[in-house]
C-alpha cells in the first residue's frame, strides 16, 4: 500500500515538474502557446518547445532515471549507500568513450554505444582493482573509483586538445562534460530511450539476485547466487544505464547515489521496489535540477552536474561519517 | 535421506593448505558437532561441505549426489548454510531476510510464489520469530537477528544444515536456546545438522555426535564422552582445562594457573 501510494506521488510529481520544465525558459512563452505548441502550432514557440524545450526535459528524465536505476543496483551488490556510477569511475569512462567517438567522427548515434563501451571498460577495470586485496570493499572501490576518474579526465582532456573537431567546440563540449544537458537531437534520445529501457529491464530482474547479497558474497553464494555471472550482469547493466546517460549529459554527479539512499528510509530496502521508485524519482532530481541550472543564472546556463555536484557531495561526505564503520 | 559425506578432504587458500585429508559424515536427523582450537580448519571445512570453497582433494556427495556435479543453485537447495551475523546498512524487514531463503528457487523473473510465502511463514514459526517478521533487521537484537538468519536457511529447505558458531555473541541463554531449536529440527525433521561450535560444554550437552579437529586433520570422530575426554582435551587444546563427568557427561572447566600451581605444591 504504501509502495502504491509513493508510486503515485512520485508519477504526479514527475508530470508537475516536466511541466515546469517545458513552461520555464530562457524565452518567456505563455502556457496557451505551450500548449498549442505541444499540439503541433507552427511557429517560433513551437520550435522552441518541441526541438528544445521537451527535448531536454525528456533527456533530463532519462538521465536522472537511468543513473539513479545504477547507483541502486550498485549500492545493493557492494551492501553500501557509498556507490553510485560517478563515484566508481564508470560515469568517467563513459565519458572517455563518448569524446573518442565524437573526436573520431562516428555517427552521433553512435555515441551511446560508445559510452556504453568507456563504462564497461572502466567498471570491470575498478572491478578488478577494488578485488587486488582479494575481497571488495567500499573503500577500495571509490579508491580504483578515483584513480580512474583523474585517469580517464586526463585522457579526455588530451583528446580534446588535439582533436581538431573538438577544439572549435571546446567550450560547448566541456559545457557538456560537466553536465550540460544541451546536445539533444530526437534520434540521439531515441537510441538512448531504447538503452536506457533494456538497462531497466536487466536491472529489475536482477533486483531479487542482489537482495541476497544483504549479508554479502559468501551468504548470496550459499543462498545459490553464481557470483561470478551476477557480478557480471550487475555490472554490464550498469554500464548500461550509464553510458546512456553520459551520453545525453556527460557527468551528472551524485544523482545515482541520493536518490535510491532517500528512497530506501520510505520504502525499505527490497530491490526490485527500491529500483522501480528510483526511476521517477532520479528522474524528477534531475528534471529539477536542469530547470534550475537554466535559470539560476539566467540568460547564463550553467551545467547541471554543477547543481547536482552542489547538492550531492556534502549528501556523500555526511554518509562516508556516517558509515565509517563498516566501509572497510 | 539427506546427507552430507566428505572424504579425503584437502583444500586451503592460495600458499596455505588448511584441511589435510579430511573425513566427515553427518546424516539424517544428526546434529555432529565440530570442535577444535582456532585456526584447526573447522571454518574452512563448513565452507567445503557448503560448495563455497574448491576442493584439491576428495569429494563431497550430498544426498548422494556428487556436489562437483551441481551448480550453485542446486547445492543451494540441497544444503543451508547459517552464515556468522554481519551487520547490514540496509533496512531489510525480518521476513524479507528469511525469504532470502528461497533465492535458489527463484521462479525466471525472480518473483516468490504461493509455495514460497508458505515455506517462509513456516520458517518464521519453527524458530519463533513470527512476531518479528515486520521489524527491521538492523534493529532487532543480535539474538533476534542470530534467529532471522536461522530461519532463512530453515526457509530453503535443505535437508544438510550447516551453522558456523551459530552461538557466537549470544547470552547463555540464547545459546541455549539456539542450540535446542536445531537439535529438535534436526531429530523431527530429519536433517543432517553440522555446527561449528567453540563452547565444547555446549557441544557436549547438544550434539549426537562430536568430530574433534586439530591441525587440518580428525583427531577423533564419535560420541560426546569418546571425544571430549581429559586427555584429548590436554593434547589439542593445551593445559588449563579441566574435563569432568557429571550426569554422564563431560564438562571442561576452564583453570587459572594460580589453581595449577597450588594443585601442583598440594602434590
Amino acid at each position: 500500500m504504501r509502495t502504491v501510494t509513493v508510486l503515485a506521488l512520485l508519477a504526479v510529481a514527475l508530470l508537475v515538474s516536466a511541466a515546469a520544465g517545458i513552461l520555464v525558459g530562457a524565452v518567456p512563452i505563455a502556457p496557451g502557446d505551450v500548449l498549442s505548441a505541444l499540439l503541433g502550432a507552427d511557429n517560433t514557440s513551437g520550435t522552441i518547445i518541441r526541438e528544445l524545450r521537451l527535448p531536454r526535459v525528456l533527456g533530463a528524465a532519462l538521465v536522472g532515471g537511468a543513473l539513479a536505476a545504477a547507483g541502486a543496483l550498485l549500492q545493493g551488490m557492494l551492501r553500501n549507500p557509498l556507490a553510485d556510477p560517478f563515484v566508481t569511475g564508470t560515469s568517467a569512462g563513459a565519458s572517455l568513450g563518448a569524446v573518442l567517438a565524437v573526436a573520431l567522427g562516428f555517427e552521433p548515434v553512435l555515441v551511446p554505444l560508445a559510452a556504453f563501451v568507456g563504462a564497461t571498460v572502466s567498471i570491470a577495470l575498478v572491478w578488478r582493482l577494488a578485488r587486488l586485496g582479494g575481497r571488495t570493499t567500499v573503500l577500495t572501490v571509490l579508491l580504483a573509483g578515483v584513480v580512474l576518474t583523474s585517469f580517464a579526465g586526463a585522457l579526455v582532456t588530451l583528446v580534446l586538445v588535439s582533436s581538431d573537431r573538438l577544439a572549435l567546440r571546446l567550450r560547448a563540449v566541456l559545457g557538456w562534460l560537466q553536465g550540460g544537458i544541451s546536445v539533444i537531437s530526437w534520434s540521439e534520445l531515441a537510441v538512448a530511450a531504447v538503452v536506457v529501457a533494456v538497462g531497466v529491464i536487466g536491472a529489475l530482474l536482477l533486483a531479487p539476485r542482489i537482495d541476497a547479497y544483504a549479508f554479502g558474497e559468501e551468504t548470496a553464494a550459499a543462498l545459490g547466487i553464481d557470483l561470478d555471472r551476477t557480478t557480471a550482469a550487475v555490472l554490464a547493466t550498469t554500464a548500461l544505464l550509464t553510458g546512456a546517460a553520459v551520453a545525453i549529459a556527460g557527468l551528472v554527479g551524485f544523482v545515482g547515489l541520493v536518490i535510491p539512499h532517500a528512497l530506501r528510509f520510505v520504502l525499505g530496502a527490497t530491490h526490485r521496489r527500491l529500483i522501480v521508485a528510483s526511476i521517477p524519482a532520479g528522474a524528477i532530481a534531475l528534471v529539477l535540477a536542469d530547470l534550475g541550472a537554466r535559470t539560476a543564472l539566467a540568460p547564463a546556463e550553467l551545467p547541471v552536474g554543477v547543481i547536482t555536484g552542489l547538492v550531492g557531495a556534502p549528501f556523500f561526505l555526511a554518509l562516508l561519517v556516517r558509515s565509517r564503520r563498516v566501509i572497510v | 535421506m539427506s546427507s552430507v559425506v566428505a572424504l579425503g578432504i584437502r583444500a586451503g587458500y592460495r600458499d596455505r593448505e588448511v584441511l589435510r585429508g579430511v573425513d566427515l559424515v553427518a546424516d539424517a536427523g544428526e546434529l555432529v558437532a565440530l570442535i577444535g582450537p582456532n585456526g584447526a580448519g573447522k571454518s574452512t571445512l563448513l565452507r567445503v561441505l557448503g560448495g563455497l570453497l574448491p576442493l584439491t582433494a576428495g569429494s563431497v556427495t550430498i544426498d548422494g549426489i556428487d556436489a562437483a556435479a551441481l551448480d550453485r543453485r542446486a547445492i543451494a537447495r540441497h544444503i543451508a548454510v547459517v552464515p556468522q551475523v554481519f551487520e547490514t546498512l540496509f533496512p531489510f524487514t525480518v521476513r524479507e531476510i528469511v525469504a532470502l531463503g528461497r533465492t535458489s528457487r527463484l521462479g525466471p523473473l525472480g518473483t516468490l510464489g504461493s509455495e514460497d510465502a508458505r515455506a517462509v511463514a513456516r520458517a518464521l514459526g519453527d524458530i519463533g520469530a513470527t512476531d518479528l517478521a515486520e521489524r527491521r533487521i538492523d534493529r532487532v537484537s543480535g539474538g533476534e537477528r542470530q534467529r532471522a538468519v536461522l530461519a532463512m536457511a530453515l526457509a530453503q529447505e535443505a535437508g544438510v544444515l550447516l551453522l558456523d558458531e551459530p552461538t557466537a555473541h549470544l547470552d547463555p541463554a540464547h545459546q541455549r536456546a539456539t542450540l535446542e531449536r536445531v537439535a529438535t529440527l534436526a531429530r523431527t525433521r530429519g536433517i543432517a545438522v553440522v555446527a561449528v561450535l567453540h563452547d565444547l560444554n555446549l557441544a557436549a550437552a547438544f550434539a549426537s555426535r562430536v568430530v574433534l579437529l586439530a591441525d587440518g586433520a580428525v583427531v577423533r570422530d564419535g560420541d560426546v564422552s569418546h571425544v571430549i575426554t581429559p586427555e584429548l582435551v590436554a593434547q589439542v587444546f593445551g593445559p588449563g582445562l579441566r574435563v569432568i563427568a557429571h550426569d554422564g557427561r563431560p564438562f571442561v572447566i576452564p583453570e587459572p594457573a594460580t589453581l595449577l600451581e597450588r594443585r601442583a605444591r598440594a602434590g
